[in-house]
């Protein structure tokens, strides 16, 4: 509205139709949050279709294992605890990049990336045991939606570690500069989604599982 | 032909074997030979003509959303040939297969040519054809310079190119799929369709899935942020309007097609069990996933379409478009209601009669606003003076042939009367109805209508009749005898027939085809003989309809930077109201322009994943893991390039508009 | 005046070939269809209350107001009225608003899971009329047809007295399929390891058409059966002429039968093993495999815990002729009880507390 009002001009009772002092109102990176947002809205309808599958199909055992016979819950809590900390540490990063210190972003993203290994080592380690006991994704629909849902956060989860550790060289390499900084804020967001749609799964999938 | 899959697996080619190519085809080959002499030449006089250079640097790496428009186009017009070549033969061997006779098709030929024709009229034609108008028009009629993410545009571009090479490949290598085109699991699960066929299809749609999804979240984002000042919502061209509706829709429905689309691969190469028959799977979630994306991906189509249609009326009516606060509410109530009608495909699965009536309703509730539409165009010619062109023409044979499409979608809609309906005839007339009536109908109608703006000359008008006019005949004589057999109880994708009294309708709708094809002949003689005929046909106003939006200001074609000076908005129709107002286009004080720079890494990531699409459908899974490592070092080597943009001087500007003043003027 | 004669001679050809042909949709022979097309033409006189004016104000406005017509009226910036966009929203309103009451009511009347009440428009059902029951199996690429209360079956033929409803349960072997006998009424999705069921009734006696309606493979052109519509003394003597062929119908003929196969003759066979129609639809005709009946309740009690991850064997792959063989199928096998120590006797009646395993 800005522009109507400065263009607007009635110098010679004619509106203003083109913009000529050549400030563009649009700089390149403007979009970027928004369509960040809209691919992390698209993204999170995967996962409400994963989720979705696993209510129609989380009952269907084909008097195989069920999760309460599977789930390890504290194991899941410890994994839990691992992602909700890199959440916590992604933060840290971020409030360190808004004070410019490209040495403590570099600190916090890399706690946040162990944290993150930390948590798909346990995973794999329990996919691992599911499947040496014979609970593997062809035994029931119960468990082929079960790894669809937690392999494909798990795979997110791996993306964003790849992402991490390539925007870490980045920040290295240019420092703090615009373009990063609008990076680190795509990907923290990405973080923080990831870790909600964990918060889905462990009461959905785990919690429920277990107690049923 | 005996496949086992079982059997015959190499760690070099996977399960490709040389028997995969149908050499005991004659009409294959034949195709093939045709496509690799076409393909020969093409080679050839590029490289005479040493336009290798010209093609790489300016369309194929160009992040310019014009180029990109022109590019799906061109897709979509290639694709449409695949795709009706595959009407005519399934056309004609209904037509033949009658009296015990098999016609010329047997039934492993015949299946996979019905889901390719489905396939490839939805995805490869369909949608690049929306996608394409969509990217050409709407960053010039908000006043834009481009889309939000150009590179993204151009990797959107290359992705759906590459499920479009996928499919053409299953052409000449191996099989495609022979599932309709929905792929209804468990017919397409690995017990009853092993080969490759479902395989081309999940890749290729994943493929494409990948660059409509990204172009859905850019236009919507380049909608939402870039519009000049003062283009309110409000205030926006209907055809943006619908842009950004179909775009909301892709953002929220590809991404349930993907993901059944991979749960369904995973059924096929990890021996999952959603859609199984046994061990739990469920294969009525398959059916109702995939039309959850299904329905709205109609809208998807139809949408912009309606947006084209409202453009063109008020234009060639030379009048303000008709309710235009209506016109948007419409739309905006058609975009919601699309998500909640899609269990309408279905309700012969025996749901429960209240589920069924709900859907019914619901489905019916949508005809509320789309009749207010046609209300809209038709109170838009009245007091109008209709300059019959060729987007006019269309757009009166479109409202004349779509509303008898949107009754028997409504017939449709009613479950009792769907019972006997569904999986007819008549349900395949219907939405071909609606399809050809109104998505096809729309985008010939945007073509011609943005043809100049494109690349600043008129289509000839003469060929440009004749095209309309085969298609409108021929629609009505290749459909109308598709309601009468459906009304007979004749079910869709029957290969052969028993009762001879059928056999005249095939025959005249075989007709129909033939003169639809007659269409398609004349449209592309109109590109033709308007290409000769160029400077006959020049338009150096850039404005050679009289149009009302801000397209229209600029030159045709328009320049790289699109806007000298960003535009300022003060009333919907923003060109007319400038002409109205007596305008000043000004002269000098030009600045330097932001624009982004080309780059190869789209066609590049696309060509891996064509490449990896390829390899997982044969099995070759050193490929696979090769081409997946490459792509992911591709897009990270990407992420280090920084250097993205650059400045048009301001000289050079001022040279471009200067050249157009000069024009304008007439010298 | 010529030229109207001329139009409509240009139209007799079209009448001609609609009079030659069968529009069973709108000519059933059952009273569900009849209803249906009832509704069907119903609703397209609704919609034309719409549709024409809307077609005729295109040709005229079109017409009326072309570039070259100076005479009507140029009004450039009339773009809204209240009244009129009131009318285009309300029109289309008034008729969904009907459209949607008659779909209510008759999605429900017409529910094809809801037993008739009336045979046709003037005949209710009799009190305590016994409908005819059909159990119908979709198989690859043919049609059987189990009649548990006369103790038949036949593939590619059914047969039904005139008058008498008739109750099917529809389920398949491999892949969608969908019972379609337009003239009697319209179709129902026949689904593996599903039930569906559809209600009907034919009320003139004579030979029609019967088809899947859902694509459903390689053979799939020639899934057509004839529909008998006879009447009592002819529908006994049918079901007598089944009973004579001898042959009969068990669990390894069922199999045999299952392979895929086109264009199969008509057979019939006398006798149909009890629990054949049940182990269809429960995936477990043949016996080392689990019923799904079964499978279900060990689910609903919380499965068999890790004992039950073993519990399954592999065959192999199904032979799809000229589109290849599928992978190994893994499937569930069936719990040997007390009563049942091979296994074999899976019934609905089996209580899962009996395991041993």
């Amino acid at each position: 509205m800005a522009y109507q009002t400065a263009h607007n001009a009635p110098a010679g009772g004619k509106p203003a139709f083109y913009v000529t002092d050549g400030h563009e109102h649009v700089h390149a990176g403007d979009s970027t949050p928004l369509g960040f947002w809209v691919y992390l809205m698209s993204d999170c309808l995967i996962f409400a279709v994963l989720f979705a599958t696993y209510g129609v199909l989380g009952r269907s055992y084909a008097a195989g294992p069920t999760g309460a016979d599977l789930f390890d819950l504290s194991l899941v809590a410890i994994n839990t605890a691992m992602l909700l900390f890199s959440s916590i540490t992604y933060g840290f990063a971020m409030l360190a990049m808004e004070k410019g210190k490209k040495s403590a972003v570099l600190l916090w993203l890399g706690i946040t990336g162990l944290f993150g290994l930390a948590f798909l080592g346990i995973e794999l380690y329990e996919f691992h045991h599911l499947i040496h006991v014979g609970a593997t994704p062809q035994r029931s629909a119960f468990l082929s939606a079960f790894f669809a849902l937690v392999g494909t956060h798990g795979l997110h989860v791996t993306a964003g570690i790849i992402w991490l550790v390539t925007l870490m060289f980045q920040v290295r390499q240019r420092g703090l500069i615009a373009e990063n900084r609008r990076r680190l804020m795509c990907l923290s967001m990405f973080w923080h989604f990831l870790d909600v749609v964990w918060i889905g799964v462990f009461s959905f999938v785990y919690l429920m599982g277990v107690l049923q | 032909m005996t496949i086992n899959p079982a059997e015959q697996t190499s760690f070099l080619f996977g399960r490709l074997t040389l028997e995969a190519l149908p050499l005991h085809e004659p009409i294959l080959v034949a195709t093939f030979g045709a496509v690799v002499l076409g393909g020969l030449a093409l080679v050839a006089a590029l490289t005479y003509f040493k336009l290798w250079g010209y093609l790489w640097r300016e369309w194929l790496t160009s992040v310019d959303h014009k180029r990109i428009g022109i590019m799906y186009i061109i897709l979509a017009l290639i694709m449409l040939l695949r795709g009706f070549a595959d009407a005519i033969m399934m056309r004609l061997q209904q037509a033949i297969a009658f009296n015990g006779s098999e016609g010329y098709l047997p039934p492993h030929h015949y299946d996979q040519i019905f889901t390719a024709h489905g396939v490839i009229m939805i995805f490869f034609v369909a949608m690049p054809l929306v996608t394409g108008l969509m990217n050409l028009v709407v960053p010039l009629q908000i006043g834009a310079r481009d889309v939000a993410f150009p590179f993204l545009n151009n990797f959107s571009f290359w992705m759906t190119a590459g499920g479009a090479v996928l499919v053409m490949m299953s052409l000449f290598i191996g099989e495609f799929a022979q599932t309709g085109w929905l792929a209804y699991a468990p017919l397409s699960g690995s017990d009853y369709s092993p080969w490759v066929g479902v395989d081309y299809y999940i890749w290729s749609l994943q493929v494409a899935g990948v660059g409509t999804l990204l172009s859905g979240v850019n236009l919507l984002a380049t909608i939402v942020k870039m519009r000049a000042p003062g283009m309110t919502l409000m205030k926006m061209p209907v055809f943006t309007w619908t842009a950004l509706c179909t775009n909301a829709l892709i953002v929220a429905s590809f991404p349930v097609l993907t993901a059944v689309l991979a749960l369904l691969s995973l059924d096929r190469y990890v021996g999952t069990n959603f859609f199984t028959n046994d061990l739990g799977g469920n294969p009525m979630m398959y059916v109702n996933l995939i039309w959850i994306w299904g329905h709205p991906e109609v809208y998807i189509l139809i949408l912009p379409a309606f947006g084209v249609f409202s453009e063109v009326v008020s234009t060639f009516c030379r009048k303000r478009l008709f309710g235009y606060t209506s016109m948007v509410y419409a739309t905006v109530v058609i975009t919601i209601l699309s998500y909640i009608v899609w269990l309408h495909h279905f309700f012969t699965m025996g749901s429960g009669a209240s589920v069924n009536a709900f859907f019914g309703i619901t489905t019916m509730i949508i005809s509320i606003p789309t009749g207010a539409k046609i209300f809209n165009w038709l109170f838009t010619m009245y007091r109008g003076r209709i300059r019959y062109e060729v987007p006019m023409m269309w757009t009166v044979g479109f409202m004349l042939t779509f509303v008898v499409g949107g009754m028997t979608g409504v017939m449709l809609a009613v479950p009792p009367a769907d019972f006997q309906f569904h999986n007819t005839l008549f349900l395949i007339a219907h939405f071909h109805n609606v399809i050809i009536g109104g998505v096809v109908f729309g985008m010939f109608a945007g073509i011609v209508y943005w043809f100049p703006k494109a690349f600043g000359y008129r289509l000839d008008p003469f060929w440009g009749k004749v095209s309309f006019w085969c298609w409108l005949i021929g629609f009505w004589v290749a459909f109308m005898p598709l309601y009468v057999l459906g009304l007979m109880g004749v079910t869709r994708r029957v290969s052969r027939f028993e009762d001879p009294s059928l056999q005249i309708w095939f025959i005249i709708a075989a007709c129909g085809a033939g003169i639809i094809a007659l269409g398609i002949a004349a449209f592309l003689m109109q590109l033709f003989v308007s290409f000769l005929k160029r400077d006959q046909l020049r338009d150096v106003t850039g404005d050679p309809w009289d149009g009302r939006t801000l397209e229209w200001s600029t030159s045709s074609p328009p320049p790289a930077y699109n806007f000298a000076f960003t535009p300022v908005i003060h009333s919907h129709d923003a060109w007319w109201d400038m002409k109205q107002r007596g305008h000043e286009r000004p002269l000098q004080g030009y600045h330097p322009i932001h624009m982004p720079k080309n780059t190869g890494a789209g066609i590049i990531l696309a060509g891996l994943s064509v490449a990896m699409g390829f390899a997982l459908v044969w099995h070759i899974w050193w490929l696979v893991a090769l081409t997946f490592v490459a792509s992911i070092a591709g897009t990270i080597i990407h992420s280090f390039n920084y250097n993205r943009d650059f400045y048009i001087p301001a000289e050079e500007v001022a040279q471009t508009e200067g050249s157009r003043t000069r024009l304008l003027a007439g010298e | 005046m010529p030229r109207k004669i001329l139009r409509l001679l240009a139209l007799a050809p079209l009448a001609l070939l609609l009079s030659g042909c069968k529009l069973v949709v709108m000519n059933p022979s059952g009273d569900v269809a009849v209803q249906q097309r009832d509704l069907i033409v119903a609703s397209t006189v609704l919609m034309l209350l719409i549709i024409v004016p809307v077609m005729l104000l295109t040709v005229f406005f079109a017409w009326r107001y072309r570039q070259s017509n100076t005479k009507a009226t140029y009004d450039p910036e009339w773009h809204h009225s209240t009244r009129l966009e009131v009318i285009i929203w309300a029109a289309p309103l008034a008729i969904i608003i009907v459209l949607g009451a008659m779909t209510w009511v008759s999605t429900h009347l017409l529910d094809p899971y809801r037993p008739l009440d009336r045979i046709d428009a003037d005949r209710p059902v009799a009190e305590g009329t016994q409908p005819l029951l059909v159990e119908v199996v979709a198989m690859d690429w043919k049609w059987l047809f189990i009649y548990p209360e006369q103790g038949i079956a036949t593939v590619n033929e059914l047969a039904a007295p005139v008058d008498r409803p008739i109750t099917f349960h529809i389920t398949a072997t491999s892949v969608m399929n969908a019972l379609s006998i337009p003239a009697m009424a319209g179709m129902v999705y026949a689904m593996p390891g599903m039930q569906t069921k559809l209600h009907a009734v034919i009320n003139k006696p004579g030979v029609y058409d019967g088809l899947s309606g859902n694509y459903s493979g390689a053979g799939f052109s020639d899934m057509r059966f004839k529909f008998h519509g006879l009447s009592n003394a002819e529908f006994d003597s049918w079901v007598e002429n089944a009973r004579a062929s001898g042959n009969t119908l068990g669990r390894p003929e069922y199999l045999e039968l299952e392979r895929p196969s086109t264009r199969e003759p008509v057979r019939r066979f006398a006798s149909v093993a009890p629990d054949l129609y049940h182990a269809i639809l429960n995936r477990c005709v043949d016996s080392a495999q689990m019923c799904m009946d079964e499978m279900m309740r060990v689910d609903a009690r919380g499965s068999l815990g890790h004992a039950g991850t073993y519990n399954v064997a592999t065959r192999e792959g199904r032979d799809n002729g000229e589109r290849g063989r599928g992978p190994a199928q893994t499937y569930v096998l069936a719990i040997c009880t007390t009563s049942d120590p091979y296994g074999t006797r899976q019934t609905a009646a089996a209580e899962p507390t009996q395991q041993v395993n």
